[in-house]
């Protein structure tokens, strides 16, 4: 054994050991558009890509919340209710607003929508917190509640956005900026957001730390209730911003919004890297993976191969085969 | 286990130029030896001599790169522990590897359950269970919980399980690690029974009083390569020390500097720990080594988890004679108390991550000026402390958990420093640590007192507590009962203390 003593210069600069778990889902998603190339040359062209991430930025979005509360130990079944729930509330105050004050219920709501998810992320996050219940089954409870709360708001029908608000909202869904559709730019701009705190800030290393082991954290001093609710509420104000994205889609809430997000938000983050039993996070990683979800989806559409009913089972198979990768890479 | 007669002279098992390899590094190298029936013969080593690869190598759960095994003077390969079992070959791990939601007899059939007509035979289990167990002078239940059951009493159910087959050869991996007195002696006596029984045993451990004392052959690894094989009684303890080490070393614990001892730094009124401590008054000074001794069970590591705010504790506690209301760990930390754990790999370190976040997360205040983490301040941290405590590392890259367990030990050190406590508390420091590792560490203490903090050790090793301590007191049933210190600190007197001799007994009734 070498015994390397303090003169020993040490690069200040971070330490670059890329392994199979941080490079995987990148690959993967490479591997992918050549496929979908092979396959059918208009899959790589512009408009089909720009619609397919586009239509992954929803996912994308809630996932990159997800990936703090996967890190930090937990789970959140209850994300495609809840970005239901927020798309109910927030059409209908802004609904409200728009005969007095006209396209400022537009922001106005927006802001509603943060509160929102806020307050639902700190609902979660307390449950499993201070009421010390099982993160699967907690959120397992709020999912069935935001779900009940939606279909009574709409009255199992739909609630649609008032015709006045439509054309003022339709570009958050379908404009662009520089060439990029406005979703997309929104999940990076989260996506950045969320690394920062993830890797930079001491927020980033608590969760990882409480994820990794809960025992070694609380035995450094750091408060568990606080970091697993604070990820909760992140997740919370991710299914907010994505929940306000997705309204000019359909123009509308209905009992059905969001409904199995929550399967493919999990797969994108765990297909990204990140253990589903805790510990470091991969944002970028749970990007590749909303996007590669959607890849597979578009490909079995635009392919003649493989009948689209079996979208869901080809994703089944890539998260079992994500999953074994990561057992077998270490 | 009764050999018939002409096979007493044979060896139950020899070893002939083992080695194995690991890609390029050669951790065992040329290692020969007889094991005779009947005999105990004790392994002996620092971490990382070899010890625990010879032990994998025997019980067939790694393969020699060279060398062979004969069992009763017939060459054998083992590809899978079972097929060392099979042979007679048994090993007792040193961890405890039960199922904590099955009963006691569950765990010691697990995976050869006896059938009957096609479904488990549960009474004949439990009634094979309490045979065994009461071999072994362990009174549980075969129906009783793992999870409910003592630690002592685990280890004896897993050793109950190991002898559950037909065995030649048993090898105990560290057995005593995690026992205290009495418990240690009653393993110590199950080890003597089956060596009456004509079994040999092959006794790998850190503690070098015990292999002194019964141990009917040693032999010593250093460096993958065997040192040699010596009759036990003719080995001291520092003689063992000294093989194993390879060099003489400086005493083993530094010289007491009693006249550094200073005001009171930490007081402690009426504390308890429900369900664990009651009435804990006790006070420790600037400069002082404060010990406290007692068996495992006897409260201590609860009592400072209670006045880190790891546990909820009632009484009053006074720090630098300010009262502290702590109820939390990182209140406890800001106060200026640091505690580092005794479960170092499983409280302590983050195994997986890498040496810089886990030196800081303590002290994570420290790294960041502003929003974001200043990481090149932590590789400072990390360079600074791998030099001040001489933590041996491969490469600055490597995860905690890649360090041997001497070096983790310094690096919970360091990273418990970086939050600059005033009092500090260390929960068994050299548990499961090598010699060398262990004289610096006492050697570190040393010099935390003569920065003027106070530094309280929990240990469940008398001779360390002695070694190292200016005054010790003694918990037995979550009290405090005895104080020894100067002439009257010796093993007898804490023994008597925490095992409840007369008069500790007597005490108990009305206060004095």
């Amino acid at each position: 054994m070498t015994v390397i003593t303090g003169s020993t210069p040490v690069k200040p600069g971070r330490e670059w050991n890329i392994g199979w778990t941080d490079i995987g889902p990148f690959l993967a998603l490479l591997a992918l558009l050549l496929i979908g190339f092979m396959v059918n040359p208009d899959f790589l062209s512009t408009t089909n890509l720009g619609n397919v991430i586009t239509r992954s930025a929803f996912i994308a979005i809630i996932a990159v919340g997800a990936t703090f509360v996967i890190s930090s130990g937990g789970l959140d079944l209850s994300v495609g209710s809840m970005a239901a729930f927020i798309t109910g509330i927030t059409i209908m105050f802004m609904n409200t607003l728009a005969p007095g004050f006209g396209t400022w219920a537009i922001p106005a709501g927006m802001v509603v929508a943060i509160a929102a998810g806020l307050l639902c992320g700190l609902l979660n996050g307390l449950i499993v917190t201070i009421g010390k219940i099982e993160p699967f089954i907690a959120t397992l409870g709020t999912m069935g509640i935001f779900r009940a709360l939606i279909t009574y708001m709409t009255d199992g029908g739909t609630i649609p956005i008032d015709r006045s608000l439509r054309e003022a909202y339709r570009p958050v869904y379908f404009g662009s900026f520089v060439g990029i559709p406005i979703p997309i730019l929104i999940s990076i701009v989260v996506a950045a957001v969320a690394s920062l705190i993830l890797y930079k800030m001491k927020y980033g290393r608590r969760c990882a730390a409480v994820g990794a082991n809960e025992d070694v954290a609380r035995y450094s001093g750091i408060s568990i209730v606080r970091t697993r609710t604070i990820a909760y509420v992140i997740q919370g104000v991710c299914v907010a911003i994505a929940a306000i994205c997705y309204i000019p889609r359909l123009g509308a809430a209905t009992p059905t919004t969001g409904l199995l997000w929550e399967l493919q938000v999990i797969t994108s983050v765990v297909i990204g890297g990140t253990a589903l039993r805790g510990g470091k996070g991969h944002i970028w990683g749970t990007m590749a993976g909303a996007v590669i979800l959607e890849l597979i989806a578009n490909l079995m559409v635009l392919s003649n191969f493989v009948s689209e009913y079996l979208v869901s089972g080809v994703q089944g198979v890539i998260i079992i085969i994500a999953m074994l990768i990561q057992r077998f890479s270490k | 286990m009764s050999q018939s007669d002409d096979l007493v002279c044979r060896p139950v098992l020899r070893a002939e130029g083992l080695s194995k390899q690991y890609g390029p590094v050669t951790v065992l190298s040329e290692v020969t030896l007889d094991i005779l029936p009947g005999e105990i013969h004790a392994i002996i080593g620092e971490n990382g001599a070899g010890k625990s690869t010879f032990m994998r190598l025997l019980s067939g759960y790694a393969e020699p790169t060279a060398g062979t095994v004969s069992l009763a003077g017939e060459e054998v390969t083992f590809l899978k522990p079972e097929q060392a079992q099979k042979a007679g070959i048994v090993l007792v791990h040193q961890e405890i590897l039960l199922a904590d939601g099955l009963t006691v007899a569950e765990n010691l059939f697990l995976g050869r359950e006896l059938m009957r007509r096609g479904l488990a035979d549960d009474r004949t289990m439990r009634r094979l269970a309490a045979e065994k167990l009461s071999e072994l002078g362990c009174l549980v239940s075969p129906n009783a919980l793992v999870r409910d059951i003592s630690l002592a009493d685990r280890q004896l159910v897993q050793i109950a399980r190991a002898l559950l087959d037909d065995y030649k050869l048993v090898i105990f991996d560290e057995p005593t690690a995690v026992l205290t007195g009495e418990e240690v002696e009653r393993l110590l006596g199950i080890i003597l029974q089956l060596k009456d029984q004509g079994a040999a045993v092959l006794y790998i451990s850190h503690r070098l009083d015990e292999v002194q004392r019964f141990a009917d052959k040693v032999t010593v690894l250093r460096d993958g390569k065997m040192v040699g094989t010596f009759p036990g009684h003719t080995l001291s303890q520092m003689e063992m020390a000294r093989l194993m080490v390879g060099r003489d070393l400086a005493a083993l614990y530094p010289e007491k500097s009693g006249e550094l001892i200073g005001e009171v730094i930490l007081s402690v009124q009426n504390l308890a720990v429900p369900g664990y401590a009651k009435d804990i008054s006790f006070k420790a000074h600037k400069g002082e080594i404060l010990g406290f001794a007692g068996m495992i069970g006897a409260g201590r590591t609860e009592v400072f988890e209670g006045i880190m705010g790891l546990r909820p504790a009632t009484g009053t506690v006074e720090l630098n004679g300010r009262t502290l209301d702590v109820r939390s760990p990182r209140a406890g930390m800001d106060a200026g108390i640091g505690y580092l754990t005794e479960d170092r790999k499983g409280k302590g370190l983050l195994l997986q991550e890498r040496l810089a976040p886990n030196l800081t997360l303590s002290a994570l205040g420290r790294f960041h000026p502003g929003l974001l983490m200043h990481r090149r301040r932590e590789q400072t941290a990390l360079v600074d402390a791998v030099d001040e405590y001489d933590i041996r590392l491969k490469s600055f890259g490597v995860n905690a958990g890649q360090l041997s367990g001497g070096n983790q030990q310094k690096l919970l050190l360091a990273k418990v420093l970086l939050t600059n406590p005033s009092v500090v508390v260390i929960d068994e420091p050299t548990r499961g640590i090598d010699i060398a590792n262990k004289a610096q560490i006492y050697s570190f203490i040393q010099r935390l007192v003569g920065e003027g903090k106070a530094c309280i050790v929990i240990s469940s090793e008398m001779q360390e507590l002695i070694g190292v301590c200016d005054r010790i007191l003694v918990m037995r049933e979550g009290r405090i009962t005895g104080e020894v210190a100067g002439d009257t600190m010796t093993e007898h007197n804490i023994a008597l203390l925490a095992a409840g001799g007369a008069t500790a007994t007597a005490d108990q009734g009305g206060r004095p």
